[in-house]
């Protein structure tokens, strides 16, 4: 066992005020390298030790100051000057819009580089390796007791007198702390080949999961930038039908909205036998079919259906519609000749729809009535 | 001892326990192994938490067409929850700042919990807008100012932008507060442990604190620092968060009245939801000496002043919506209160305003069983209250052509559920694993810890 290095003397003490009155007593004799550990901070003790209060919001206020900085810095330059955008017409600089972000960096520079000033630079933290740890003295000061400790690198140090003051304290305890044989043989274990196999064990995990992420896990289902994304795609075989396509042929015998095929094909006399005006010459299907008639059958048949139209010559000569032919045909007659055509006429059954025909019908029938009023018809 | 005893104010440590004692009890959950009525607590959060993963992976492999949101409703279930969350996160910097500055030693017992609290509620909060993307895996790197391929930048215009900035800086303050305040607790513990791994544990995370006054003297200040500083930040952050809906145009939303409401909406439900939590600790620890009925008649107080100022709130909605001429404005608040969404702003107001008003009652604030059942209403009200902001302004805005109901599907839900479990699993764990109280605070505010007037 080789000889043990004294740290320093160190006493305990029950209460606080004893403490206080301790630490006011070693002040007052002169000696500088002694501490006073308790478990939670006693009022007046920095009072009592003669320290001068803590000097550490100056790098709160330079930090939070170079945060607010930072801040404006950094979006000035990137909003105004690497890349401006007009955005809601606000300016490219615009100081209020900054407001919260250079708050919120002020507060976050300020507030994590106090603390890691305050642990790395004031209090040189972390120190596992210290002569108090696991000592008698530390057990009891983290809990319960209140422990002065004298150091002896103290120009005033004194064993005996030391002792004896504390006795005179009326301390309850008093203990020598030593260093420990490993505290004073320590040497930093950073090439240690323990640590130094850990280190590579741990860059061989992080860039194989780096590797692997940005190569294989970003590419798969669903991190795939929405490579897929369950729509048909043309030209590609679909799981949806089996015949490979996303649809399917319509039924057999469907019919499209509005597109009933004409029962009466090349059936003119059916025709004119089954087939019954639906509509009633009300003012508002005249007028419809005035409009229809005006726009498909004038330009042959003449606007009053005399067949005197602008066409006139051009043409075999449109027939009238005055005609006791055309005056005897029956609604469903006339309904076959839209549909079908006749001679040169074409089929008109895409120009107008159902009701249309209809309605059309009925402004023909008024127009021949016209030509043939009854005097009935002036009252 | 010479005690001038005149000057001696009410202790809020029942009992004067001895410093000893105050170390065995914080540290009992810490050295013995949980009980059954643990585990079983534990396997409901983490059954929750489940449910919510298995959402979660559904939403992400088939998309958050799983979700209610609709084509007005584009914020719904997810914004709710967020804000929701983030408001209980406020209790927490609100009693370990806030209360700090004015010298509140009731804070002390329950400052630890609620920091605590805060942290995982932030981290429960967090997950909702980035899920919200739809593609978090992007987004995350998306939110943030960083030189990109399309060399374009964020838009720091934004206030989502500002919110990104906001959450991410409360929680790292957050966090650094807490730490701060542990590694005092983590050195007692160091010192008191017999377990070898343990010793190991708490001397790396103890940074081998000695309680050296010379220590002291530089921690107090960085803690007053701190405190000073997390201040005026938790009020920033939910005023940012708040700026997500004001700075908008839609009408209910576009009002100067959201920062200081919102801020006294967050205290409000966080103090609840602290109350809640530490009426289960204090009885299951036996802390009823620490976390004292005293405090918990303080916490109501607070819960009665934040819920009148927030029925205030919803009021003056009323009378700004009128006063302001907008008739838009005005169908809004009309629709709020009558509308299809009726029955929320019902539940809202009933659960925030009207309940709350038990407090008056010294009896009910300090009757365990009523004041818990309060709090929990208080919970859900608030809930509501980001509900009914959230959904009724979307759904109804300027055009009537694009109004809809907005309808949550069980995926919506499963995600609430799993955001409580992860909230109680975090909760649970912390319980067992770090001190809850903070020992050296507490041994500061013991009747006889501080030295007598007396003596200087």
């Amino acid at each position: 066992m080789s000889e043990k290095i004294l740290y320093s003397y160190s006493a305990l003490f029950d209460t606080p005020d004893k403490i206080i009155h301790a630490a006011k007593t070693v002040a007052e004799k002169g000696f500088k390298k002694f501490d006073v550990n308790t478990p939670y901070p006693v009022h007046g003790m920095d009072k009592a030790m003669k320290l001068t209060k803590s000097k550490i919001g100056w790098v709160t206020l330079v930090f939070g100051l170079t945060g607010t900085l930072t801040a404006v810095t950094m979006m000035g330059w990137m909003m105004a000057v690497d890349y401006p955008i007009v955005i809601g017409g606000k300016p490219y600089f615009g100081l209020p819009g900054f407001g919260p972000i250079m708050f919120e960096l002020s507060v976050l520079f300020g507030a994590v580089i106090t603390v890691v000033a305050l642990l790395m630079f004031f209090l040189k933290l972390p120190n596992n390796s210290h002569p108090v740890h696991d000592t008698e003295y530390m057990k009891n000061v983290s809990s319960d007791k209140y422990g002065i400790l004298i150091e002896a690198t103290d120009p005033k140090f004194n064993k005996n007198e030391v002792e004896a003051l504390f006795q005179e304290l009326g301390a309850e305890k008093i203990l020598p702390i030593y260093f420990d044989e490993e505290e004073i043989s320590f040497k930093p274990k950073i090439f240690d080949k323990k640590f130094i196999g850990f280190l590579v064990i741990v860059a061989a995990i992080t860039s194989l999961s780096v590797y692997g992420t940005m190569n294989k896990v970003l590419y798969m289902i669903p991190f795939s930038w929405m490579s897929e994304q369950g729509k048909s795609i043309p030209q590609e075989t679909s799981k949806v039908f089996k015949n490979g396509s996303d649809m399917l042929p319509p039924v057999k015998g469907t019919v499209a909205r509005g597109y009933l095929p004409y029962r009466f094909k090349g059936q003119p006399d059916k025709a004119a036998e089954l087939l019954v005006n639906p509509l009633l010459p009300t003012e508002e299907n005249l007028a419809l079919g005035k409009t229809k008639f005006n726009i498909y059958c004038s330009p042959c048949h003449g606007y009053l259906a005399d067949g005197k139209s602008r066409l006139n010559g051009n043409f075999p000569a449109p027939p009238t519609l005055h005609s006791n032919k055309v005056r005897n045909w029956t609604d469903g007659r006339i309904y076959h000749v839209i549909m079908e055509g006749q001679n040169v006429m074409p089929s008109y059954a895409h120009q107008l729809s159902e009701k249309e025909r209809w309605a059309v019908i009925n402004y023909i029938r008024v127009l021949q009535r016209s030509f043939n009023a009854k005097e009935s018809d002036l009252l | 001892m010479s005690n001038n005893e005149f000057t001696q104010e009410l202790s809020v440590i029942e009992g004067k326990p001895s410093l000893r004692s105050l170390d065995e009890i914080i540290s009992k959950p810490l050295d013995t192994k949980p009980d059954k009525k643990y585990y079983i607590a534990l396997g409901v959060t983490l059954t929750m938490l489940t449910i919510g993963a298995v959402a979660l992976a559904y939403s992400f492999y088939y998309g958050i067409g799983l979700w209610g949101n609709n084509n007005p409703v584009g914020w719904a279930w997810p914004i709710v929850n967020f804000v929701f969350w983030i408001g209980i996160g406020h209790a927490g910097t609100l009693i370990s700042a806030i209360l700090f500055l004015f010298r509140q030693k009731w804070r002390t017992g329950i400052a630890r919990f609620a920091e605590g609290m805060t942290i995982f509620a932030v981290i429960t909060a967090m997950i909702f807008p980035i899920i919200h993307t739809g593609r978090p895996w992007v987004a995350a790197v998306y939110l943030l100012p960083y030189p990109s391929q399309h060399s374009l930048w964020v838009n720091f215009y934004s206030p989502l932008l500002w919110d990104v900035f906001a959450v991410s800086t409360y929680f790292t303050v957050s966090f650094t507060f807490w730490y701060v305040g542990l590694i005092p607790d983590f050195a007692s513990l160091r010192d008191r442990t017999k377990s070898k791994v343990k010793k190991i544990i708490y001397s790396i995370t103890s940074l081998g604190w000695r309680h050296s006054n010379r220590h002291w003297r530089h921690y107090e200040m960085v803690y007053l620092i701190l405190a000073g500083l997390a201040t005026p930040l938790v009020l920033s952050v939910h005023t940012v968060v708040s700026f997500d809906f004001a700075v908008a145009q839609l009408p209910g939303w576009h009002s100067t009245i959201f920062p200081p409401y919102f801020v006294a909406g967050a205290v409000f439900s966080g103090f609840a939801m602290v109350q809640n939590v530490l009426i289960f600790i204090r009885k299951i620890f036996n802390y009823e000496h620490i976390i004292t009925l005293d405090t918990l008649e303080k916490m109501n107080k607070i819960i009665l002043l934040t819920g009148s100022m927030v029925g205030y709130a919803y009021t003056m909605e009323f009378f700004i919506a009128w006063y302001s001429g907008v008739p838009t404005e005005m169908f809004t608040f009309v629709n709020r209160a009558f509308g299809d969404y009726s029955w929320a702003y019902w539940i809202m107001f009933s659960c925030n305003v009207f309940i709350p008003q038990l407090f008056w009652f010294k009896k009910i604030r300090r009757t365990i069983p009523i004041m818990f059942v309060i709090a929990v209403f208080v919970n859900v009200g608030m809930w509501f209250e980001r509900f009914v902001i959230t959904v009724t302004s979307l759904s109804r805005d300027f055009l009537p052509s694009s109004w809809a109901y907005f309808k949550p599907t069980i995926v919506d839900g499963a995600l609430l559920l799993g955001s409580f479990g992860l909230f109680f699993t975090l909760v649970l764990l912390f319980t067992k694993s770090l001190p809850v109280i903070s020992i050296a605070e507490v041994k500061g505010v013991v009747d006889g810890s501080q030295p007598s007037h007396g003596e200087h």
